[in-house]
């Protein structure tokens, strides 16, 4: 139990980020719409949705990202998961032929994309896990340069699919901010409520985990186990998160980073609602004062690469000073 | 002969080298001793133009550190330091042709490769002299830095702790080479050593260093004293003869 | 060592039969026989087209593998090149601004103000090393991968709001293809700058043994670091103006060639100089090939290659540490 003082504390955190979060919404929703207003409510209504979702995946796939490594620098951007996805999207493209493809029912498409991806990452990172875990180092350098393989691998497919269409192609079969894919909005939504259920299950489980291997075993978890159903969990969220919205690398590191730095407690029924929280206001209020305030549509993509950036090699440099 | 003049280096608010004055003769092996934290590898750093003083001048054979050109220095006083980690590839050789370098500027003559090959055959490493440094032990490793130093044939040489990660054979053989140098090829060798019994044997003169000053120099047989050191040290020491040498127990 | 002067002049050789072989692959149909008969086409293919790509290439090619290996002197470390620590995309940062401020300015004038740009971004990165212990060899990667994408947003972000994405995608994606008389003698540039390198080969080999081993040989550390910055950023800004970004060469050659010879730079830079020139021959041949009658930019074939020899050196060396 969390003394009177710290629970004081969460409680007023929780409450500032829901007033901001509704503040953000709202503002969403309404500022500077001409026209009619049901045409404006269900289109940005569709946007909103899309964003909360992918604020809700990357926060909390990041949180237990971090906590199975036991490293809060790493998240499964940095590590290479979307761009993972990405290339297995590509891939498909590759094998089906484009045409064929985009007569499939999206949602099964999607099923398939995600599931293909749980099944990529468990083996790879299990295999990276193996070999690079006593260096937090190596296994971040190697995760990015894995990410940067499967970038150049899923640009030379889409060479070869289009060489002359190549950037128009890249624009049409593949989400980002400025194409937000609203027609995966339904199974997303779905995808993303189960696994909330199994998250909230499994919280204490998380709460041990993050001791450590040998006090998790100590204490009757199966490490193992945990590990790889958490990063197929993982897996399920970074496919809604890319597939709506295209790859984000920093934001993950962004948002819990900054929950744990305002938090008093490190639990995850706290750290992870209130990331998400974050991440909502982030991305959405982001967004709001970007296209509304500034008119500069869809910047805020490469704005949160900046500031994540500087945020990863600040962690990076004060961890090693240490 | 190396002159030091009212040395000063201030880190922050702490005092590593305190007005230090000394005269070092020119010839002979002179060791440099004292606890962790004396200043040593400081005030070698400083003689060996790494690092400029707050305060105080250093001249070694009359010539200014600060004040003479870096490339003419480097044909007088060569300097080892401690710590010798190498990222880059290299053979024993490519080393040890590096301290050729102040004379000849990367443009080898024949004069050159023979100092090289003596410098090799001095410290043993003839066998492998092509093979890279990052295949070698640790000791073999540190006799090519040591032949790189030797091999840039200058009057001063300064080794700070050149005996880390050797073994008593590899240690007495470096410390005999030091002494070698300093008799027959008439050098001035100033080494800073942890180990006092290697200082009492091989050295003409020893100073002593405790919190950033000099406590004392002199002759090993001034030096190794039981009260003396164990004031040096806060460690009670004591001095037996063995032979011709002092050695002390502690 | 024995000496390598046999095995140098085969690779020599070597490269010399790519580059013939380079001046007949293409699109439209250059051989012996039709330079034979007089065909006044062909010859003019090889004259304007083909003969300047092939010496585009090998200029690029060795030029850029030098500039890797003096980086890595510069670093002391393994893992750095041009494209991984924020050089190359410091240098479109340059190219982007003079396009804008300046846009009618000569190709010469583009190079200059991209090579500042890339010797200020450069020292950056050499400046943030100052606070990464020199024993972590894999952090200093990292923070050069996390500088470029910090760099590399601020350039999206103005190349966005002006509307010159494409021109920016071509500066980070090297093409062989634009190369035409009159279009690349910039790069002769380049290749002067690798004979200078090879005069000053010792100082670098010196630098790249520590600063105190430089003092102590006699020579000016800032000075050597200050040489070896300008000639690895003029030689970036010149193969970034006219051919674009052309990654990982600096890192694989050098690393290749460290196995192969060790790191004393007067044996080792003719090497480096001859296998980037071959690779980077054996990569635009491969990229001309693959998707006739289209082409692969090399910058894509580089990318995944690169990537996995990346990989290769990082999981190689922790299985040797295992």
């Amino acid at each position: 139990m969390l003394p009177e003082v710290r629970r004081k504390r969460v409680r007023a955190i929780v409450a500032l980020l829901s007033v901001l979060t509704v503040i953000a919404m709202v503002a969403f929703m309404t500022l500077g719409a001409k026209g009619s207003w049901s045409f404006i409510l269900s289109f940005r209504g569709a946007k909103l949705a899309a964003l909360v979702l992918v604020a809700f995946s990357i926060a909390v796939s990041t949180v237990l990202f971090q906590t199975i490594m036991e490293n809060r620098i790493v998240t499964p951007s940095i590590m290479g998961f979307d761009a993972l996805y990405v290339l297995l999207q590509t891939v498909l493209v590759f094998a089906i032929g484009a045409g064929r493809l985009s007569a499939m029912d999206p949602f099964l498409l999607f099923l398939i994309e995600a599931g293909m991806l749980m099944l990529f990452s468990n083996l790879l990172y299990r295999w990276i896990l193996a070999g690079a875990a006593r260096s937090p180092h190596l296994l971040m350098l190697v995760g990015i340069v894995f990410g940067i393989l499967f970038r150049s691998l899923s640009s030379f497919l889409q060479r070869i699919l289009d060489p002359s269409e190549f950037l128009i192609l890249q624009d049409r079969m593949f989400a980002s901010f400025n194409a937000v894919d609203t027609s995966l909005l339904g199974i997303a939504g779905v995808v993303v409520a189960i696994v909330t259920v199994i998250i909230l299950r499994m919280l204490p489980v998380f709460d041990v985990v993050a001791l450590g291997r040998n006090h998790a075993t100590a204490l009757g978890v199966d490490h193992n186990r945990t590990i790889m159903f958490t990063l197929a969990l993982i897996s399920v969220l970074i496919a809604v998160s890319t597939a709506l919205v295209g790859p984000v690398t920093f934001f993950g590191l962004l948002v819990a980073n900054l929950a744990y730095l305002i938090l008093p407690t490190s639990r995850h029924a706290v750290v992870l609602p209130v990331a998400t929280l974050i991440a909502v206001v982030t991305l959405v209020g982001g967004q709001v004062i970007l296209e509304r305030v500034f008119a500069f549509d869809t910047a805020l993509s490469i704005i949160i690469e900046f500031v994540g950036g500087l945020v990863f090699i600040l962690l990076v440099v004060r961890g090693a000073a240490r | 002969m190396i002159a030091v003049e009212k040395i000063t280096k201030t880190y922050g608010s702490s005092v590593v080298v305190d007005g230090v004055s000394i005269t070092l003769p020119k010839g002979g092996v002179t060791s440099i001793i004292g606890p962790n934290g004396a200043g040593k590898s400081t005030l070698l750093s400083m003689v060996g133009r790494f690092l400029s003083a707050d305060s105080g001048t250093i001249t070694v054979g009359g010539l200014d550190v600060t004040k003479t050109p870096s490339d003419e220095l480097a044909k007088r006083l060569a300097v080892l330091r401690q710590d010798n980690h190498l990222a880059v590839r290299l053979t024993v050789r490519d080393l040890v042709s590096f301290g050729r370098y102040p004379h000849s500027k990367g443009r080898y003559t024949v004069e050159d490769e023979r100092h090289v090959n003596e410098a090799i055959a001095m410290l043993g490493l003839s066998g492998l002299a092509d093979r890279f440094l990052d295949e070698l032990s640790g000791g073999q490793r540190q006799r090519a830095f040591v032949a790189m130093v030797i091999c840039q044939d200058t009057e001063y040489v300064l080794l700070d702790e050149p005996l880390n990660n050797l073994d008593i054979k590899h240690a007495v053989e470096i410390m005999r080479l030091v002494q070698q140098a300093a008799r027959r090829l008439n050098k001035t060798m100033v080494v800073v050593l942890h180990d006092i019994n290697m200082a009492s044997t091989f050295s003409d003169v020893i100073v002593a260093m405790k919190n950033g000053q000099i406590v004392a120099s002199g002759s090993p047989a001034e030096i190794i004293q039981p009260d003396l050191l164990s004031q040096i040290y806060e460690t009670e020491i004591k001095v037996v003869p063995v032979g011709s040498r002092l050695v002390a127990i502690y | 060592m024995k000496s390598t002067l046999p095995a140098l002049l085969l690779a020599g050789f070597i490269l010399l039969v790519l580059a013939v072989a380079s001046l007949f692959v293409g699109v439209s149909d250059v051989s012996l026989s039709s330079l034979m008969s007089g065909d006044a086409k062909s010859l003019q293919v090889l004259l304007v087209s083909r003969a300047p790509r092939t010496a585009a290439l090998i200029l690029a090619g060795s030029s850029m593998a030098i500039a890797g290996m003096i980086m890595q002197m510069l670093a002391r470390n393994r893992f750095v090149e041009p494209s991984t620590i924020g050089t190359v995309e410091s240098a479109s940062l340059g190219i982007l601004a003079i396009t804008v401020l300046a846009p009618g300015a000569p190709v010469i004038a583009k190079m200059i103000t991209a090579s500042v740009f890339a010797m200020a971004g450069t020292a950056i990165f050499l400046r943030i090393l100052k606070f990464v212990p020199l024993r972590s060899v894999l952090l200093v990667p990292l923070v050069g991968i996390m500088l470029s994408g910090i760099i590399g947003a601020i350039t999206t972000f103005f190349a966005y709001r002006l509307d010159l994405l494409q021109s920016l995608g071509a500066w980070m994606t090297g093409d062989f293809s634009v190369v035409l008389k009159g279009r690349y003698e910039l790069l002769w540039i380049a290749g002067a700058l690798g004979i200078a390198a090879y005069i000053a080969a010792d100082r670098f080999t010196v630098a790249g043994l520590g600063q105190h081993f430089t003092t102590n040989l006699g020579l000016n550390y800032r000075r050597v670091m200050l040489l070896g910055l300008t000639i690895v950023s003029l030689v970036t800004a010149s193969v970034v103006v006219t051919v674009g970004s052309v990654p990982f060469l600096g890192l694989i050659i050098p690393n290749v060639v460290a196995m192969m010879v060790g790191d004393n730079m007067r044996r080792s830079l003719p090497w480096v100089a001859i296998l980037g020139a071959g690779f980077v021959l054996v990569c635009d041949i491969f990229g001309r090939l693959i998707i006739r009658p289209y082409e692969m930019p090399i910058g894509a074939v580089m990318g995944v290659i690169g990537a996995f020899f990346f990989l290769y050196l990082l999981l190689r060396r922790t299985s040797r540490a295992a």
